[in-house]
């Protein structure tokens, strides 16, 4: 099915032997092409570095130190003060141990699935894949509100065996578990699929037990990903907001909660400088490590076609794996987003549907139908932003020639994504207010901010591509009298092309879901979607509600088919979205 | 590099610029308003009116106070006596006495020495209960605070988190009105042993916990009392298909907290004369009578009508507790300190 990605795979240019070494031959040259490269370095480099500079680290710095800079004196002694409060401590204790815990839960869940989608070819494997992503790019508010049918009272659970989870830390970490479903079974999964069997076969035998087989060649390869899998989850469970807002009650709050009651309520910005500076150290850790991962990730392995080593499952045994997978899947994924379209259908004549088009009596001062066509233009406007931003960066990583700098560019881009979306809007309110920056009531600033959220997954999707560029075809172009231009277009974008593709669609559904900052800065005349379906829940009245759950459907059904024009594009290569 | 210049030019071209022919309200994300009224306004008085909404009601005052020396608007409509102090104390208005500033009730005026603010609306938090529930049980709803602590009326309410939702601060400082400084902390503890539960925010009490909403009955709430507003049971009604005879949910009336909310002129407005015409509009007949049903709160001016279903399914609190902003601000912060250990550790 996949003709072009044999060529471009890894493998192909990552045997050692093969590797043409650069030093050897190109000694002569060595000075001219040096300062080339790194002329073209910076020249990449410049637009994405000005984008996160003026959008995100100066909006940031500039809230962090309205918090600390009091009077024209830096207030650093509040660091000291707010971390000896017995309730900050206790919150950075619950931060991190249910993010451990919720890790660990998802790792388990998800991993026979990553194997499941990996292996095992069988009917509606790419619908089910794309849809067991959507929960990923769907809203909290939207996904909240379904979830407790499953754990709450009256949900399935309760109806079964009596069990409800509601405001207890298993609603927490269940619910992180379908949230990030998704992140292990594409990047394990993604890997798993290319690894070569014959392999683990040839393990065998040479006399190894099936599990020394599985243990010794399959699981060290296989170990970056996981690692690389775990650090995500680590990094969106510790960062949890709405999950911890809706299921959690109010015993329970994660430093990113903390931030956003002290910013929002108490209007302690001192405290919530510090708090976000805490945030900040702790996730730039997280991608730090998480960057190594997956650079030891791209490193040589022998990958083979996705298509060539998935096949029917056999056996009791292999049959009993699927079933459990998809039961799981189906209970744990499925029948909260199901809960929803029952929802929504739940008055006779689609009446909650045909309501969307009527202008619910001033609440939006537009019909709630339009927040689908806003939705759809912000979206395609954050994703033209984030995929310039995001390719432009991913091309400068992926250079070879990057040095060490360049490189922890590579995890300061994930750096959105950790922090809170409170911060980032306040920021934007006191530090795009003045020409030609004053776009605080502009309508550009929702795609801006959704850019932010889009872009560090436009580069994860590209970065691992480009890498695997075999140079030596730029290489010859560039002899044979190709710009760097052309080289790119005729070299590079053939290549690419549908890593681009691939890329544009996950920023596209990130955008249509993204809901933190753009409820910041959305416009009432322009909700988003999900923007309108919080409003919408906000109110009292079966309409109301009931319009919600539409509208939820309605983008839930957006995102999937999203995602499954994605899953028709896939490369199947490492790539972790 | 195309894009991100064309963002520049249409930001500074759309931004809140110093256009007088724009008159430019910032507000919460509550602000609801028919579109022929506005359109009136933009037609009578010649301004285009731009609204930009800021999140929460306490988000949208906090957001204002950062911005005030280089406002995103003219006119700030959404702070409320909870919060009046802390937007005053931070210069956030300049003094405007609004025309037909008469035609108001003086107990809603809370700064009339200096006219900062305007008072716009009011409505009251109030315990809201399921009718069937207590048909079904053979059981009195309560009517005041002193019922909630009753033995009939154990594991009933749900209430919110009073540190991150507006209601919830509304029944905290209902309380400490009723029973005084010292005494509220003891109430809550006899609510607490009566087996109230905390949620959140407004959303998962009265969607989820609340057994008389609508979305509480179709997400099997158990609660049959819930901290609301006193306006939610005709909303109730209004918003459903086919319209009940009565409202399946009625209201406590001895346990409300009343809320009013101002509109002031940002300290530096850059349109004060649009702004100024704008604050004349908000207390005008015609937005006062349009904002009931699209706000859910009362008007403040004498003699606005008020729809017939709010009159029908929701009775007026008859005796709403209050307390001035200056004391709310005074106490706010560790009042909500103590009712967090008291109550929910």
């Amino acid at each position: 099915m996949d003709v072009a990605r044999t060529e471009v795979g890894p493998g192909a240019e990552a045997e050692p032997g093969a590797e043409v070494k650069p030093g050897a031959e190109a000694k002569p040259r060595a000075l001219t092409k040096v300062s080339r490269g790194s002329a073209t370095r910076l020249g990449l480099m410049a637009l994405p570095v000005a984008f996160f500079a003026v959008f995100f680290a100066y909006p940031v710095a500039a809230i962090v130190a309205r918090g600390l800079h009091v009077d024209g004196v830096w207030r650093l002694g509040r660091v000291a003060d707010v971390l000896a409060q017995s309730d900050i401590r206790h919150v950075l204790w619950f931060t991190t141990w249910q993010a451990l815990a919720s890790t660990a839960l998802t790792l388990l869940v998800a991993l026979p699935g990553a194997y499941v989608f990996a292996r095992y070819d069988f009917p509606g494997k790419q619908v089910l894949r794309a849809v067991v992503t959507v929960p990923f790019v769907l809203p909290t508010v939207v996904v909240g509100t379904a979830f407790l049918a499953l754990v709450g009272r009256g949900g399935l659970l309760d109806d079964l065996w009596g069990i409800r989870l509601d405001t207890t830390v298993w609603a927490i970490l269940l619910a992180h578990v379908f949230f990030n479903y998704a992140v292990v079974v594409r990047t394990v999964g993604g890997l798993w699929a290319q690894l070569d069997p014959r392999q683990e076969e040839a393990a065998r035998v040479l006399g190894a037990s099936r599990f020394t087989a599985w243990r010794t060649v399959t699981l060290p390869a296989l170990s970056p990903a996981v690692a690389a899998a775990a650090l995500m989850v680590f990094l969106f469970t510790f960062t949890s907001f709405g999950v911890v807002q809706i299921l959690g009650g109010p015993t329970f709050s994660t430093l990113e909660v903390e931030i956003y009651r002290q910013t929002s309520e108490i209007f302690d910005l001192s405290t919530a400088a510090v708090l976000t500076i805490v945030q900040f150290l702790a996730v730039g850790a997280i991608l730090v490590v998480h960057a190594w991962t997956v650079r030891r990730r791209e490193s040589a392995l022998r990958l083979v076609d996705a298509s060539l080593t998935a096949r029917r499952p056999r056996g009791a045994g292999q049959w009993a794996l699927l079933g459990s997978v998809l039961a799981t899947v189906a209970a744990l994924l499925v029948l909260p987003l199901a809960v929803l379209v029952q929802r929504s259908l739940d008055a006779p004549g689609f009446a909650y549907y045909k309501a969307l088009t009527h202008d619910g009596g001033g609440i939006f001062l537009v019909p709630p139908i339009d927040a689908i066509g806003n939705s759809l233009r912000y979206a395609v406007a954050a994703t033209l932003i984030a995929v310039l931003i995001g390719s432009l960066a991913a091309a400068a990583l992926a250079r070879r020639d990057a040095g060490r700098l360049v490189r922890g560019f590579d995890a300061l881009l994930m750096l959105p994504l950790g922090v809170s979306a409170v911060t980032v809007g306040f920021g934007f309110l006191i530090s795009l207010d003045k020409p030609p920056l004053d776009l605080r009531g502009s309508w550009f600033l929702v795609p801006l901010a959704q850019a932010l959220v889009g872009a560090p997954f436009v580069v994860r999707t590209m970065l691992p591509v480009l890498r695997a560029v075999d140079e030596r075809l730029r290489e010859a172009a560039a002899v044979l009298g190709a710009s760097p231009w052309r080289v790119w277009r005729e070299v590079d974008l053939p290549i690419v092309r549908r890593a681009l593709l691939i890329a544009a669609g996950f920023a596209f559904a990130v955008s249509l879901g993204e809901f933190g900052a753009t409820v910041f800065i959305a416009r009432p005349d322009n909700p988003t979607l999900p923007v309108a379906v919080a409003r919408l829940l906000g109110r009292p009245g079966d309409l109301n509600y009931g319009q919600a759950m539409a509208l939820s459907t309605i983008l839930m059904v957006v995102c999937a088919v999203a995602l499954l024009v994605l899953e028709r594009l896939r490369t199947d290569r490492t790539g972790e979205f | 590099m195309v894009t991100l210049s064309a963002c520049g030019s249409s930001g500074s071209a759309d931004g809140s610029g110093g256009d007088s022919k724009t008159v430019t309200l910032v507000s919460h994300n509550s602000w609801a308003a028919s579109k022929s009224v506005i359109s009136a306004f933009e037609k009578e008085s010649g301004y285009t009116v731009k609204v930009l909404e800021d999140g929460d009601a306490g988000q949208a005052v906090n957001k204002a106070i950062l911005t005030k020396d280089n406002p995103q608007g003219d006119v700030f409509f959404g702070v409320d006596n909870t919060l009046l102090s802390r937007a005053l104390d931070n210069g956030l208005f300049q003094p405007y006495e609004a025309k037909g500033l008469d035609q108001v009730g003086a107990q809603y005026q809370l700064d009339k020495d200096k006219h900062r603010v305007t008072p716009i609306d009011y409505g009251d938090i109030c315990v809201n209960y399921d009718k069937k529930y207590f048909a079904d049980h053979k059981l009195t709803p309560p009517a005041s605070f002193d019922d909630l602590v009753k033995p009939a009326y154990k594991n009933l309410l749900v209430t919110e988190n009073a540190s991150t939702s507006s209601p919830g601060l509304g029944f905290l400082l209902g309380t400490a009105a009723k029973y005084g400084d010292s005494g509220w902390p003891d109430y809550w503890k006899k609510l607490k042993a009566n087996g109230v539960k905390v949620v959140d925010g407004w959303e998962q009490a009265y969607n989820q916990e609340f057994s008389g909403s609508a979305g509480g009955k179709k997400a099997k709430g158990e609660r049959p009392l819930v901290v609301s507003y006193a306006s939610s049971p005709p909303a109730e009604v209004i918003y459903a298909d086919p319209k009940p005879k009565t409202a399946p949910t009625g209201v406590a009336t001895g346990t409300c907290f009343r809320q009013i909310e101002f509109a002031g002129l940002l300290s530096n407005a850059h349109n004060t004369k649009g702004g100024k015409a704008f604050i004349d509009f908000l207390i005008s007949k015609r937005f006062q009578e349009d904002m009931p049903l699209n706000m859910y709160v009362y008007p403040v001016v004498e003699g606005a009508k008020v729809p017939a279903e709010f009159t029908a399914y929701g009775p007026a609190a008859k005796d709403p507790e209050t307390m001035a902003p200056a004391k709310v601000a005074a106490n706010r912060d560790q009042w909500v300190k103590s009712w967090t250990s008291l109550v929910l550790k």
